[in-house]
């Protein structure tokens, strides 16, 4: 039978199962083929912290949701349109986010099982009460479809066959969407070529052929649609994660500056794939340190920072708090070093691989005494390599240690990168000092009120440096008070005068109005998406989003008050929002959500729209 | 800058006056390592003195060489980030016993471990002196806090010779602040090795800890307190060189040579290079039993790997077998599409 293809501007897929069954391979699969095809996309991994949670449980479910579209699209979606669950659990944890009348396409077997049932928390089996009428429900035998698809292979047990549904689950997913198998095959080919797994190559291309052709050849799915190209800017693309655009900026700093690149890392969810990518690109002579612990790590960038090179480190929240003490010392010996936080969910160890964006505080008052350093955050996975570029050369410029804010979110989601060309960034000028005439360690340039990098090696710079207060100019060990207010006050001012690198600010809509979202980090899709329908359905609503968390742009007190309120969405409750009421004495208002997920756009639409229409004052908290 | 053979210590000392208390040990380790560097061939401006926190912290003031003076117990930490950049540099880490047996144990095991060409210098006066007299790691049971207290510490002292063999440190190293001569030549020693150094000073803290170590130093009483180890050369002390340590199966014990029972040759014989540390080990033990002298000169010496030579080698080895990819040739690969005009 000829099926019908339906043409979508958009779809939200999530694939879900047990952790360790290939779910986040099968989503990334679909994802990267989907860039492939030219849609713009947007993904959100989703995964427990434990590596191999018990199976078929609550706690043990891996999620990969991948929102691809034909139009310019900014978050991965509030929710999805698909879903693979390929176990209770996964349908239970999940079942929140699917549309109305959306598809969820199930494992049948695992519905069968009682035990599964029963650690999913369901007194009956969902597939067979009304609890799904809502929806499309597609039932599939995947194990027994995909061990009948790998019959030939019998040297494979059928432990090893079963493992391939995910690969045939992929398969009734590309043909769904029209989607082309070639680049998973290739992909396959590649990861299996390997001792003691390339016997597994031609099974998952038979699974995933499988999947494709049954999903074709039954009647499961009326019709399959098709997602468009999406009309991106020219130029050449490839999909990043914000892990990586750290690390391809971080090389590119260093190639610009003539700096080689020193990382050191203590292993933390979700920075340590910071530390694995760079470890791999000692060809382009990056030094990667595995530190004993964060304090070692953060210790081990100010020692290479000494010694003149780009000095780096990454941890996550927890990690961050023990670095504070030799961050203090950073910013008083005055030395460039750049310091990321990929946070996650607190207090302590708290959600360890979900998002939140709750260290701003920690970011800007983190350290002891009077201690300001340039804080500026990433907002899309695209944004991390152009932030810490600006990180590298705002840190060199200034001689400031600079504290760079990503999230879980950000760190391991994927949109689609324009690879910039190198010739085209900004230099990076670091500035020796060599000649010993006048030199003094705490003399200071005019302008940025950086000190001299004078690194050991030199001749004739011999000084001393250290933690204890420094008279001006001589940087002797002082204890006079007037000199302490005075290096205080410098210290501060040279932070300050990061601002005047800070372009003006851009908002999204008009200059003024009767609305204006204000937000920072990983929020940024959520918030662009709500202006833009908000602005679509006539409102006066525009919205800021800020890469420059301190020192704050210098147009932004102006920008703000040409609004009548100021909504401030974050994933805390609310720090953003009372900086800015200090900073500004503006009455901002709050949308603030910790779930460990990011905000919906939807979330941000009706907190406007309420406020629009209601003219109530104060913050939400999503319950 | 000056040609190496001709610098004097002069050159290494800084315009900075010490404010340590009047007869602290730390005055004697200053002048015997301002005048054991000249001979070490490298000009003050290729040495740097990374401290941490603690009256011995305040050692990189002092000289004339690049110094940075930086946290509580995280100089390992710092020296480990400049010596794996810049493994040209010669860097002399100078901390105390509270300072890298307390707050920063865990950096100096890993110095150790790592094995980077550093030497770190343990100013050990078994007492807290900036804050006023604490009990450290390494002071005795029974060790009171300065005017405070009536009974004493019931904290087990640390043996730092055990952590710097637990932690495989490939040359350890054990002089006194007083002994200026000796000091000398073990700094050359240290200076001369090739990878991570344990070297620790006995010093005496006047105000808060004096005489700690009287017998050591005291004419009458250290030839008979102190071994003085020489590679290849039989372990004899005392005022008459009249005792020696032999081995016992694996217990060391104290012979007299005068009584005829055993000779000379009877004696242990120190042997530094020995790979497995077993012989270090024993002489670890020493300061735990009774009677014992206490060993001083080079404990262990034996060759390692080191860090940042490695770590060099495999920045070479990867570039070379990377082809020449660039940075934009990186940033291309992979799945790649093209939006044209």
């Amino acid at each position: 039978m000829a099926k019908s293809t339906v043409e979508l501007q958009e779809a939200v897929i999530r694939f879900a199962d047990d952790s360790g069954t290939g779910m986040q391979v099968s989503g990334d699969q679909f994802a990267n083929t989907s860039a492939l095809f030219g849609n713009d996309l947007s993904t959100l991994p989703d995964f427990p912290a434990e590596i191999r949670a018990p199976a078929g449980t609550l706690a043990g479910v891996s999620s990969f949701q991948v929102r691809f579209s034909s139009t310019d699209i900014h978050t991965p979606g509030d929710h999805v349109d698909l879903l693979i669950a390929m176990n209770p659990a996964a349908l239970k944890n999940n079942l929140k986010l699917v549309k109305p009348n959306g598809i969820i396409l199930t494992n049948e077997p695992s519905f069968n099982n009682a035990k599964n049932l029963r650690l999913a928390g369901y007194d009956q089996n969902p597939l067979q009460t009304s609890e799904l009428d809502k929806y499309q429900v597609v039932k599939v035998d995947m194990i027994d479809l995909t061990n009948r698809a790998l019959e030939e292979f019998t040297e494979l047990s059928k432990k090893d066959k079963d493992r391939a549904k995910n690969m045939f689950a992929l398969g009734m997913v590309f043909w769904l969407f029209n989607r082309p198998l070639e680049h998973t095959v290739k992909w396959i080919q590649t990861y299996f070529d390997r001792p003691n797994r390339r016997q597994y190559i031609e099974p998952n291309i038979a699974a995933l052929k499988a999947g494709y052709v049954y999903a074709e050849a039954t009647e499961l799915f009326a019709t399959s649609y098709e997602v468009k190209p999406a009309t991106l800017q020219p130029g050449k693309y490839r999909n990043i994660n914000g892990n990586t655009g750290l690390v391809f900026g971080l090389l590119a700093a260093s190639q610009k500056s003539g700096l080689p690149l020193f990382y050191s890392g203590y292993p933390i969810t979700p920075a340590s794939a910071i530390l694995h990518e760079l470890a791999s690109y000692k060809r382009f002579g990056a030094r990667a340190f595995q530190a004993e612990d964060e304090i070692a790590a953060m210790c081990a960038a100010i020692g290479a920072a000494y010694g003149g090179s780009l000095a780096v480190t990454a941890s996550s929240g927890p990690g961050i708090a023990l670095k504070q003490e030799a961050l203090g010392l950073a910013i008083s010996v005055e030395l460039p070093v750049i310091v990321c936080n990929i946070q996650r969910g607190g207090p302590s160890t708290g959600l360890p691989t979900k998002t939140e964006q709750s260290d701003l505080f920690q970011a800007v008052g983190g350290r002891h005494g009077e201690s300001p350093l340039p804080v500026l955050a990433t907002s899309r996975p695209s944004d991390c390599f152009d932030t810490i570029y600006e990180a590298a050369r705002v840190a060199i410029k200034y001689m400031t240690p600079v504290l760079l804010l990503s999230d879980g979110y950000l760190g391991t989601g994927t949109e689609p990168w324009t690879v910039p060309d190198l010739n085209s960034l900004p230099d990076i000028q670091p500035q020796f000092a060599t000649d010993p005439e006048g030199f003094e360690p705490y003399m200071r340039d005019p302008v940025t009120l950086a000190r001299p990098w004078a690194v050991p090696g030199t001749p004739g710079l011999e000084h001393r440096i250290g933690g204890l207060e420094k008279e001006d100019i001589t940087g002797i060990v002082s204890y006079d008070s007037e000199n302490h207010q005075k290096m205080t006050l410098y210290r501060a001012e040279k932070v300050q005068r990061v601002a005047q690198d800070i372009p003006p600010t851009e908002t999204v809509g008009d200059s003024s109005g009767e609305l204006l979202i204000l937000g920072w980090g990983s929020s940024y899709g959520s918030i662009r998406a709500a202006t833009e329908q908000l602005r679509a359905e006539g409102r006066s609503v525009s919205s800021v989003h800020l890469r420059w968390l301190n020192p704050l742009p210098n147009d932004l007190g102006d920008v703000l008050k040409r609004f009548k309120r100021v909504l401030i969405p974050e994933m805390n409750l609310g720090q953003l929002r009372q900086y800015i009421r200090a900073e500004y004495l503006i009455d901002a208002e709050g949308l603030n959500k910790v779930q460990g997920l990011p905000i919906f756009a939807s979330e941000i639409v009706s907190k406007a729209e309420s406020m629009l229409n209601e003219k109530k004052r104060g913050a939400s908290t999503i319950k | 800058m000056k040609a190496a053979q001709t610098l004097t210590p002069e050159d290494f000392e800084s315009d900075q006056v010490p404010r340590w208390c009047p007869g602290c040990g730390d005055y004697a380790i200053l002048a015997s390592i301002k005048r054991a560097l000249p001979a070490l061939g490298r000009p003050p401006h290729e040495v740097v003195f990374i401290s941490g926190i603690g009256c011995s912290s305040r050692f990189p003031y002092y000289m004339s060489a690049y110094g940075f003076h930086t946290i509580h117990g995280r100089a390992p930490a710092i020296a480990s980030g400049l010596k794996a950049t810049r493994p040209d540099l010669d860097i002399w880490i100078v901390t105390g016993d509270g300072d890298s047996l307390s707050i920063g144990g865990n950096h100096l095991l890993h110095l150790f471990r790592r094995n980077l060409d550093v030497t770190l210098l343990l100013f050990n006066n078994q007492v807290y002196g900036l804050t006023k007299g604490q009990y450290s790691p390494t002071s005795p049971s029974g060790q009171k806090v300065v005017h405070k207290s009536t009974v004493g510490s019931i904290d087990t002292p640390f043996n730092p010779l055990r952590i710097a063999l637990a932690a495989n440190a490939p040359m350890i190293i054990r002089s006194i602040d007083r002994d200026l001569k000796h000091m000398g030549s073990m700094i050359q020693r240290a200076a001369e090795h090739h990878g991570s150094v344990f070297f620790e000073i006995y010093q005496d803290c006047h105000i808060f800890n004096y005489g700690a170590f009287t017998e050591f130093v005291d004419k009458n009483s250290k030839l008979d307190a102190l071994l003085y180890l020489e590679h290849g050369k039989p372990m004899i002390f005392g005022r008459e060189q009249d005792k020696a340590i032999r081995l016992d199966g694996l217990n060391p014990q104290i012979i007299d040579l005068k009584a005829g029972a055993y000779g000379a040759d009877d004696a242990l014989v120190h042997d530094e290079h020995d790979e497995a540390g077993l012989l270090a080990g024993i002489l670890a033990t020493f300061q735990e039993r009774k009677d014992f002298p206490r060993p001083v000169g080079v404990i262990r010496n034996i060759e390692r790997p080191c860090y940042e030579d490695m770590m060099t080698d495999q920045v070479n080895d990867e570039t070379e077998k990377g082809g020449g990819q660039t940075l934009q040739e990186l940033f291309e690969s992979g799945d790649m599409w093209e939006i044209k005009k």
